[in-house]
């Protein structure tokens, strides 16, 4: 069984990159020599009137400086709590988390298509560094742009923004047809909506489609079973037709879950 | 050298911590973090007579100082449980105490009587689940049906029963003596506190089963208070719950009348909580000088 470590992580830095929007790099102990791309981090509140730890995706991996990067967005006193920690300062953290993409599905395909939307975007920095083959990035934002610099350099990147200010004006699927982009395997995370376009778009064209999926949760290893999704088949754990999203997920092949 | 032994109806436990019910699955997620031979009892996540699917999600939900949990009790049913989770914890030296669920009577019977047979030490019978439509605290909440479900599962256990009572009653004491006049070997108490909480955003409830059960800190002093109650109003031994995040928490439970303590909420932001609070009573009591925990139990009247 892969480790876990709960850490306190030191802020080697943190920047805002957007609207509400924050990366922050964390030099940790074990947690990024073992992460891969598409797994998560718990990230615990300091204040204790705020117990549950958030579950934050890891936006890249230094492996051999032992660092990992978070991009998240403010979203509630939690996020905000995070984003007033400056350079220097200590964070608890505990990962690496999930399951994470995977990448040997590409020794038998030829092309990906990466598409990810708005704070979903993240995870796929890693995960466009370290997929083997070629790979076409489709990011979709509703304005700001953020991460598009760095998705660039490991691939070709096309962009949908809702209000049209770059890009294709619509969302990620528009942006694919739009561009005509063709590919036999799709790797994705974003909002809900999104991952349902795209598990319809996949079947449709016969496109293997992994997903990843976000939930409400409170251990983040699999024991409280508040984070679960409704799956296909039933499930190893619980014998219902519950995968954990913090445990079995959150990537999951898109026609085992229903959305 | 120390005592931290505890008895809980003829179960002698290491020590006096356990965990919460449904806060550590079976202890196989938290053993990464925890040695769970160091651990008085492992109380597992509830078990059916068969599998059952849980509520719809959003199941969590946090709260300031607490949180909401409306899981309904998840489970893949006891015949899985005995071939995966029994043999799993067996490998540690700690107490095996099942948390039973039910929709009927002879559900929880059901399981009571397939556990007989089973390498358990101890069996904990939830009557105070809020999440469930059926069964779980419909028996908790009413002392006549409360006393009927523990002589029922009395009449077919072949392991100490503890009941696990509900503080959304009106009285607590009463209820434990219902259980008491019904057989119990133990009770333990508190479980969650019925809840609720809006997303004034989206103008929605937070929870898709609207309401859930809270705990953690917020709960803590309200499962003091009916902890010292029914320590008072019944001979059976108590297990505390309710908010333990420290040994000074679990402390107050121990002087309060309570005989062991559960950790449930903590674990979710400190994995280690158990061991934490398991250490931090031996130092209270090497501070103080006490020999034996159990001269703590119930010591503030």
């Amino acid at each position: 069984m892969p480790g876990k470590w709960k850490e306190t992580a030191k802020i080697v830095g943190q920047t805002k990159i957007g609207k509400g929007i924050y990366s922050m790099w964390l030099q940790t102990e074990e947690i990024a020599g073992h992460a891969v791309p598409g797994q998560f981090i718990s990230v615990y509140c300091r204040d204790g009137s705020r117990l549950l730890p958030r579950p934050i995706s890891i936006c890249e991996i230094d492996r051999e400086m032992k660092q990992l990067r978070i991009v998240y967005r403010v979203a509630g006193k939690g996020t905000e709590e995070f984003s007033k920690l400056e350079t220097g300062g200590s964070l608890e953290i505990m990962g690496p988390l999930g399951n994470g993409f995977p990448l040997s599905r590409m020794e038998e395909k030829h092309h990906a298509m990466l598409i990810a939307g708005g704070i979903g975007i993240p995870p796929v920095v890693e995960l466009s560094k370290q997929l083997p083959g070629g790979k076409s990035i489709v990011v979709g934002y509703r304005d700001e742009l953020f991460l598009t610099e760095e998705l660039g350099k490991n691939g070709s990147v096309f962009i949908a923004t809702e209000d049209g200010s770059a890009g294709t004006k619509g969302n990620v699927l528009d942006a694919v047809r739009e561009n005509d982009i063709q590919a036999d395997i799709i790797y994705a995370c974003g909002p809900t909506p999104m991952l349902r376009a795209l598990k319809a778009y996949a079947q449709e064209k016969g496109i293997e489609c992994w997903i990843s999926m976000e939930e409400r949760m409170a251990c983040g290893i699999g024991a409280c079973l508040a984070c679960v999704c409704q799956s296909k088949e039933v499930d190893g754990h619980s014998h219902v037709h519950n995968k954990r999203v913090c445990k079995e997920g959150p990537v999951f092949l898109a026609s085992e879950v229903e959305l | 050298m120390i005592d931290t032994r505890v008895n809980i109806a003829g179960v002698e436990l290491k020590n006096p911590v356990m965990t919460a019910s449904g806060t550590f699955g079976s202890g196989a997620e938290y053993s990464e973090f925890v040695d769970l031979s160091k651990l008085g009892a492992v109380v597992t996540k509830g078990v059916a007579n068969v599998p059952w699917p849980g509520n719809p999600t959003p199941r969590v939900a946090e709260v300031y100082g607490g949180m909401l949990n409306a899981i309904g009790l998840q489970n893949p049913g006891v015949d899985v449980f005995v071939e995966r989770d029994i043999p799993f914890l067996r490998q540690y030296d700690t107490k095996i105490i099942v948390n039973v669920c039910g929709r009927s009577t002879e559900d929880y019977c059901e399981v009571v009587e397939r556990l007989g047979s089973e390498d358990v030490d101890l069996l904990e019978i939830n009557i105070s689940c809020p999440n469930v439509k059926e069964g779980g605290i419909a028996f908790g909440q009413n002392p006549a049906s409360a006393e009927a479900i523990t002589k029922a599962v009395k009449r077919v256990a072949k392991q100490p029963v503890i009941m696990k009572l509900s503080p959304n009653v009106t009285d607590i004491a009463e209820m434990a003596k219902a259980v008491e006049a019904g057989g119990a070997d133990a009770v333990s108490l508190i479980n969650t506190l019925t809840g609720m909480k809006i997303d004034i955003h989206r103008r929605a409830f937070a929870l898709a089963n609207k309401t859930g059960g809270l705990s953690g800190p917020a709960v803590k002093p309200v499962a003091v208070r009916m902890v010292y109650q029914v320590a008072n109003a019944v001979k059976l031994p108590v297990i505390g719950m309710g908010g333990i995040a420290t040994a000074e928490d679990a402390l107050e439970f121990i002087l309060a009348g309570a005989t062991a303590v559960s950790v449930g909420t903590a674990n979710f932001f400190r994995p280690a909580a158990t061991i934490e609070i398991a250490e931090g009573i031996e130092e209270y009591m090497r501070k103080y000088k006490v020999d034996a925990v159990t001269e703590l139990i119930g010591a503030v009247r």
